[in-house]
Order: C-alpha cells, then sequence, then structure tokens
C-alpha cells in the first residue's frame, strides 16, 4: 500500500442562529467540502457535525478528482459520486438508527417504564426495525427527502409509526414520542469522526454489487479511487470562525472574524464583481458594501429588533400553517398587492389574522408582506451606501422567489438596473468568506 | 490588553467621586441649610451666574445618567410610563419624571430637594422645554427661561450675543435676584469666571493629551468623567479648580511614563486602534459597553459628546472682562446648538488632528438634538477623511434599547473591517 497523500486544507465556520455551515478549501482556494447542521443550543456540537460533514464532502470531492485524473473512470465520475454518496448516506442513516435504538432502549430503562418495560423495549425495537427496512426508499435515485437532517427525516416516520402502535390504554404516543425526544438529543450530539472510513467501504461494495455496467478493470479502479480518498491526510492548517456564536468557538481570537466581513469576502469570491451585499439571516439583515478585493468598505445592520428578518416569515408560515418554503410562490400569485407596512414580529400575527378577517386574500397578503420586508431592507441598503452594480443577495431569504421579485422590483425602481447575483449554495457565503480569511491569513504569515 | 486595576486608582478619580457625593449631600439638606435650589441643565449651564446668587444647581440629566449607571433608570422609566408617556419620549426625562413620582431619591440615596426656580438656559433641545413645562406642573415655583438661537452657520453673531444678554438682565437676573433675595453682584461673577477659565484650560489640556500616541487617556469613556466636575456644579469653583489641577498633573505623569488609559480593568498597555466617536454614551451598561472598545484595544481620542457642555478645545473661555457676554456665547456654544456643517467640520478636524483611525457614532434614541442627521454626518466625514464610519444604536439609560450581542458584534466588525483595510486584505 502505497503512503496515504497529503492536502493542506482552510476551514471556515459560520455558527448561525438558524444553522451551523462549515466549508472546507483546498490550499489552491477551491472549495473540497461543505457540511451543515441545524444550531440547536449547543454550538460546540453544532460545529464539530458540521464540519465532519465539510470532511465528509471533501473526501468525496477527492474521490471525484482521482476518478477524473483516471483515463479509465474520467466522465463517469459525476453520477458515479452522486450515487455513491446516496449509498453512503444510506449506511450513515442506518449507523444513525442503530444509534437512535440504544439511546431509545437506554431512555426506557428509566425506573418510571418499570410497570411495562419488556413491552415498551419490544415496541421501540420494532419501530426502528421498520426504520431500518424502509431507509433505503428514501436514498433511492431521485428521491426527495424533506431534510437532511437526522433530527426531521426519522423524527417525521417515527412519529407516524408512534401513532400507529400507540394504545391509548397502555403504552401511549406520548411515551414513545418522549422516549423519542430524549433519544434524539444523543444521536445527533454523537458524531462519528470515523463515518467516512467506516461506512464508504460497504457504500461502495453495495453499489457495485448492484452493478450499472462497471467493468471489472473499472471497478478495481473506483475501489482504488476510493481508498485513495479515504486514506488522504487532511491537514488542517487554520479555521477561521463566524457568525453569533462564534466567541464560543473553540480557538484562538486571531482566528474568528465578523460574519460581516466574511459574508463580504464570500460573496466577492462567489461573484467576483460584487460591490453591494444583502444578507437576509434568521435574526438579522446586514447591507454591505465591498471593494474590488472583497474588502468590507460600509455597512448597516438591523438595530435592535428582528423585525423583516427571516424569523418573521417564519412566524407567517406558522401562522398560515404553510411551510416557510412554499410562501414564496404563494405570494407570486397574488394579482392585488395588500399595502402592509409593519414588519414587526411581535404584531405578524395579530396583523395577519385581522387582514385574513376583512377578507383580503392570503396570496395577495404575502405579497404584501413580502414588498414590506424589502422596503426595510432598502433602507438599510441606502443607509450602507445604496445598490451598486453588481449586487448579491445572500441568507435564507433569497432562496424566497416572492422575496427576490420585490428585491429586484424595488433596485429598478430606486437605483436603475443592477445585476442580481443569486448563488445556490448562498447559505454558505459566510463560512466560505471564513475559509478563505483562514487561507489568506496563513499565507501572509508564510510571506 | 490591560494590566491590574490596584495600582492605577487615580487621585482625581477619587476627588471628583468624593465631589459627587457632597454635592448630593448639600442638595439633601438645602432647605434645611436655609439654601434655596435651581433646577437647570448641562448645556448651556450658567453654574457661575447661579452660584454668584448662593444658589445651588440642581441638573436633572446628570440625575438621570447617574440613576443610569446606577441601574435604576429602568425602573423611573417604567414609572414614567404607568403615568402615560410613551415609549418614543426622551428617557432622560422619563428617567427624572419617574424618580420624582418615586420619592425623589437622588442617584445617591439621599433625597434631591425641590427647585426654588427652573431655569432653561439652553432652548437648542426643545425636550428640554417640554421637560420643565411637565416639572412645573409638580412644582409650583417661578420659571426662568432664555432663548437661545441656533447656530446654522456655526458662527456666533453679535446681535445673537446682545439678544441673550438682554434677556439676563431683564429676564433672568431679576428671577434670580428675587428668589435668592440678593442683589447681581458682577465682582463676585467675574471671580469665578477667572477660575472657570483657569480649570478650562486645564481641561482642554487633559482633552489634548490625548493627541499623543499612546493617548494617556479615553477621551470618551474615561472623557465622560473629566468633563464631570466641569459640567456640573462645579465651573467657578476652588473644588473644580483643584480637580483640573490634580488632573492634568496626573494625566502628564502618564505622558511622560508613556502610559496608555486607565478603565476599570486596568491600564491599557496597547493601542492598536484611535478612533473619534459622536454621540453620547450608554449610561445602563456603561462599563461593559466601553469594554467592547478596551478589550480591541481602541481607544477614543476625541469625542463630540465631551463638548455638549462647551467647546472650550476651540478656544472658547469664561471670561471675567465680559461676563454676561461670555455666558451668553457659551450657552450658544453649545456643541447640539451647531448646525450639521459645523458638527461635520468639527469631526473632520478631530479626525485629523487626532490621527484617528476610524470614526464611529453612537445612535441614541431618546436624543433628537444629536441624532438627526448622524448618517449624513457619517457619509460627509468618510468622503472627507476616507476613512470608513462605524454606526451603532443605543439609548442613553433606558435598558431596553441596548443589545449587547448587537452593539459587539458591529463593533467587533467594525474594528475587523478597519483592520482589513488597513493590512491590504491580509488579516491578523
Amino acid at each position: 500500500m502505497s503512503e496515504p497523500q497529503k492536502k493542506d486544507i482552510f476551514i471556515g465556520i459560520d455558527l448561525g442562529s438558524t444553522t451551523t455551515k462549515a466549508v472546507i478549501l483546498d490550499d489552491g482556494g477551491e472549495i473540497l467540502g461543505r457540511g451543515i447542521t441545524n444550531s440547536r443550543s449547543n454550538y460546540d456540537v453544532a460545529c464539530r457535525i458540521a464540519r465532519e460533514e465539510a470532511f465528509i464532502r471533501a473526501r468525496f470531492s477527492l474521490a471525484e478528482n482521482a476518478m477524473r485524473a483516471d483515463p479509465l473512470l474520467s466522465g463517469l465520475e459525476s453520477t458515479f459520486i452522486r450515487r455513491l454518496e446516496d449509498s453512503f448516506k444510506l449506511h450513515q442513516y442506518r449507523g444513525e438508527l442503530e444509534h437512535l435504538r440504544e439511546a431509545l432502549q437506554a431512555a426506557a430503562g428509566n425506573a418510571r417504564h418499570f410497570a411495562y418495560q419488556a413491552d415498551f423495549r419490544n415496541i421501540l425495537n420494532e419501530i426502528v426495525d421498520r426504520m431500518v427496512e424502509t431507509a433505503p426508499a428514501l436514498f433511492e435515485p431521485g428521491a426527495s427527502r424533506k431534510s437532511d437532517f437526522f433530527r426531521d427525516l426519522a423524527g417525521a416516520e417515527y412519529m407516524q409509526l408512534a401513532e400507529a402502535m400507540a394504545d391509548p390504554k397502555g403504552i401511549n404516543f406520548e411515551t414513545i414520542v418522549g422516549a423519542y425526544d430524549s433519544a434524539i438529543l444523543t444521536v445527533e450530539n454523537t458524531s462519528d469522526e470515523e463515518s467516512f472510513k467506516s461506512h464508504i467501504g460497504a457504500a461502495l461494495e453495495l453499489l457495485l454489487e448492484n452493478g450499472s455496467g462497471e467493468t471489472a478493470e473499472q471497478s478495481a479502479h473506483l475501489r482504488a479511487a476510493i481508498e485513495t480518498a479515504r486514506n488522504y491526510n487532511l491537514n488542517e492548517l487554520v479555521t477561521v470562525g463566524t457568525g453569533y456564536g462564534r466567541q464560543r468557538l473553540p480557538f484562538p481570537k486571531e482566528w474568528i472574524r465578523s460574519e460581516i466581513l466574511c459574508h463580504g469576502l464570500g460573496a466577492h469570491a462567489m461573484f467576483p464583481d460584487t460591490a453591494t451585499v444583502l444578507d437576509i439571516g434568521g435574526q438579522d439583515t446586514k447591507a454591505i458594501q465591498v471593494d474590488d478585493k472583497g474588502i468590507v468598505t460600509s455597512f448597516q445592520m438591523n438595530d435592535r429588533c428582528a423585525a423583516g428578518c427571516g424569523r418573521y416569515l417564519g412566524y407567517i408560515a406558522d401562522e398560515m400553517n404553510l411551510g416557510l418554503h412554499e410562501l414564496g410562490p404563494l405570494a407570486q400569485r397574488s394579482t392585488h398587492r395588500v399595502k402592509i407596512n409593519s414588519t414587526c414580529t411581535v404584531f405578524a400575527g395579530a396583523e395577519l389574522r385581522d387582514r385574513l378577517g376583512m377578507g383580503q386574500r392570503r396570496e395577495d397578503i404575502l405579497a404584501g408582506l413580502h414588498r414590506a420586508i424589502m422596503l426595510r431592507a432598502m433602507s438599510l441598503l441606502a443607509r450602507s451606501g445604496g445598490v451598486k452594480d453588481e449586487f448579491t443577495f445572500t441568507g435564507g431569504v433569497a432562496n424566497n422567489p416572492a422575496a427576490v421579485d420585490a428585491l429586484v422590483d424595488l433596485v429598478e425602481q430606486n437605483y436603475g438596473a443592477r445585476k442580481l447575483n443569486i448563488s445556490p449554495d448562498s447559505i454558505y457565503t459566510g463560512a466560505l468568506g471564513g475559509a478563505l480569511f483562514a487561507m489568506r491569513d496563513y499565507q501572509g504569515a508564510q510571506a | 490588553m490591560t494590566r491590574p486595576v490596584d495600582a492605577d486608582k487615580d487621585r482625581s478619580m477619587e476627588l471628583q467621586k468624593e465631589m459627587i457625593a457632597g454635592m448630593f449631600d448639600d442638595l439633601a439638606t438645602a432647605h434645611e441649610d436655609g439654601k434655596k435650589v435651581v433646577y437647570t441643565f448641562v448645556p448651556g449651564n450658567l453654574t457661575e451666574l447661579i452660584r454668584s446668587f448662593d444658589l445651588l444647581p440642581v441638573l436633572p440629566e446628570i440625575n438621570a445618567l447617574q440613576s443610569g449607571m446606577r441601574k435604576l433608570s429602568g425602573g423611573y422609566i417604567t414609572e414614567a410610563e404607568k403615568q402615560g408617556h410613551s415609549e418614543d419620549v426622551c428617557t432622560y426625562v422619563k428617567c427624572d419624571l419617574g424618580m420624582l413620582k418615586k420619592g425623589n431619591v437622588g442617584p445617591t440615596g439621599k433625597r434631591l430637594p425641590e427647585p426654588d426656580l427652573l431655569l432653561l438656559s439652553y432652548t437648542g433641545c426643545f425636550t428640554f422645554m417640554k421637560w420643565f413645562e411637565l416639572l412645573k406642573q409638580e412644582y409650583d415655583c417661578p420659571v426662568a427661561m432664555l432663548h437661545v438661537p441656533y447656530q446654522p452657520d456655526g458662527k456666533i453673531h453679535d446681535h445673537q450675543r446682545e439678544y441673550i444678554v438682554k434677556q439676563m438682565r431683564t429676564e433672568l437676573i431679576p428671577k434670580l435676584e428675587q428668589v435668592s433675595g440678593k442683589k447681581y453682584d458682577e465682582d463676585r461673577l467675574k471671580e469665578m469666571l477667572a477660575k472657570s477659565a483657569k480649570a478650562e484650560d486645564d481641561l482642554v489640556h487633559v482633552l489634548e493629551s490625548a493627541k499623543n500616541r499612546p493617548s494617556p487617556i479615553d477621551a470618551y469613556f474615561g472623557g465622560v468623567y473629566y468633563i464631570g466636575p466641569m459640567f456640573t456644579a462645579f465651573r467657578g469653583s476652588d473644588q473644580g479648580l483643584e480637580y483640573y489641577r490634580l488632573l492634568r498633573e496626573e494625566v502628564d505623569a502618564r505622558v511622560a511614563a508613556g502610559l496608555g488609559p486607565v478603565t476599570p480593568d486596568g491600564t491599557m498597555t496597547k493601542e492598536k486602534f484611535r478612533l473619534v466617536v459622536e454621540g453620547p454614551p450608554n449610561w445602563t451598561s456603561f462599563r461593559e459597553f466601553w469594554k467592547m472598545f478596551y478589550e480591541e484595544d481602541a481607544v477614543v481620542v476625541a469625542s463630540s459628546y465631551t463638548k455638549v457642555g462647551g467647546l472650550y478645545d476651540r478656544g472658547f473661555r469664561h471670561d471675567p472682562a465680559r461676563p454676561l457676554e461670555s455666558l451668553a456665547d457659551y450657552c450658544l456654544g453649545c456643541y447640539t446648538n451647531l448646525g450639521l456643517p459645523s458638527r461635520v467640520e468639527l469631526l473632520e478636524e478631530y479626525v485629523k488632528e487626532y490621527e484617528a483611525d476610524g470614526f464611529m457614532i453612537n445612535s441614541v434614541k431618546s436624543c433628537n438634538s444629536f441624532s438627526a442627521g448622524q448618517l449624513l454626518i457619517l457619509r460627509q466625514i468618510e468622503e472627507r477623511t476616507g476613512i470608513p464610519g462605524g454606526f451603532i444604536e443605543s439609548d442613553l439609560v433606558d435598558p431596553r434599547y441596548f443589545s449587547a450581542a448587537n452593539i459587539k458584534n458591529r463593533i467587533e466588525s467594525y474594528l475587523q473591517m478597519l483592520e482589513q483595510k488597513r493590512g491590504a486584505g491580509v488579516g491578523a
């Protein structure tokens, strides 16, 4: 066996109020891997899990690169890696289900379940057995998953099974769900550093067994490529942390950057001609101006309250009993936009009920709400120095088409035509900026 | 970076504490001691004139900010809101009214005397007028008002000065004579003004010491202490004179020793950022706010807030040769009485004279006199100096409007931005 290859890497971690993101760059500044997890109340764990996920993705990238460099495999890599990732996720998911099984059994061991313990344990085992059985369907090619977070994915199915198996007179629904609530914390707070190493071999073999026309020689090369990725020595040089939880990150102060700077640099890296950045996240909105090197020259943030931020849309979605992603498309169906001035999150519910009570249509109200959010953002943009060309929109709200429509409209009215950039990976902007700072810091110190 | 605090207790600080405590003690027993009391405001205050009649000044904004620092303001504001004052009213006013409703116990725990006269000597803040209208409803006492014209072009014109002096002679001095039962004694006033001028020289020397590297003082967070006696009841007094003599000595010694400013956590040992700050500080989280700066090795070298009670560093002095005229100039020259162009010019000069790396605005919700036009100021300073400005928002004494995480985030981001610009893209 040959000596494992080595690669120097830089990591950026963005601890957001809702999600924690990690980006790994290689020494040439190329993105090797990304990871995301929900921030929970425990930033340390969120940070570790996002980071590990990024490491796993990085190894997939390395495998893909190895395939591309191999004349026998070149051209197959992108589809193959996609399938391999699905297969890997299935193995990983099953591994997590076994963790869940252990944690559920531990929860069942609590003295208050003493009277019916044996039955309780059986029910919990049966639920996990069924989940293991149905797992492959979740990771079939083309299968759509509501979320990639284990909590959401496993939780939905667990609830259904719990409902089916609960006995209102015996072991009831609440008892079964209670076990999940305590077990899930253990499971999601357990990280598996060896996840790639322990699951990738089996994932690959499963894929090869099911066969999709690879020759024996190709299979041998594939195994070698994966082995190379598996053994790669990823040498972490510098990690830079950003986001609201940044003070909690376990590394020196010099390696902590404000997310405003990170968003500016990240947006510049994604779209090098960016001059103005608007970031609307869960609880704050930032208007940032950057120079041609991605250096922030001016910024403004919302003050004192989170009106008009992502959380506001979250409340509206809850009030309307809709998914967050459904709001934008519904608003786009509006024909008579309602004029709304308040973007106060606290008043959102009352405002909404009042207007529905007046007989206004949901889509028209939603269109008004989206515009109200953007009017607030426009004020911050004006305060920061206006909207220059090019203009990059980041943060969760950038995924909302009605918000984007309202923004485009208002920018055009106030500043004229501007090129608007939105990356599908915009959620990683801050983490990417952090990783780039890590690289600059290191290279600056070496120079 | 700071070093332990024990070695850094300044004698001037102790003296100031004694002076302030003594002032509240005197006020607590004023009426029993046969003394009369005048309520008046810091900007444009006529301390020497008041004192020349043996009257004692009470400064409601000082009470409010002291209550803020002693964590009492939140309760007072709630009390005033219960009385019907809106959330949008200046929190100094609400803090004062709430304190009054709760027994008028001052910040040091001693009762404040009721006013014998409400003296409004600066009208640039419209809220001051409303504030005294409210106090007038509470207290049955005379009111004296000096109308002070705004300075749109930043210059004091003769007719403005004459207008104020005339009001002093015909309106104010007769009321002071009536309340105190004493005749106006110009010689006594002159004597006091001479002491003021001397102390003012020392104060300017102290404020300008920030031109040194490292600066021996923080001209904002430390500055609010340094202006304390001058802006309150001690102008023209022997105590005031002594305080500034001592302070000047201490600051000179710090310069000679190459020491940085004293903070609650000790002496700053590193000066990474020199900043100019516009706007009043937040009082309810004063120490936490200050810490956000010194933890990042940022020192404020000049501030506009320390000029609300007079632009001494721009040459103004109380002048015994022109007693009422110089008092009139003083009322006209308060920082918030200046038009925006004059404020921009002053701040621009500070950035240049003090070789600042950055310029920051703390925009307070309560104070329109300060906050109106601040974004324009920010842009203009950026254009004129080429230095990016930072903008934070808080309040004077309403603890509900200090969001530590948000403010810290902005300060850190701003300082990192300055550093990034300095390093041309290579951090740390």
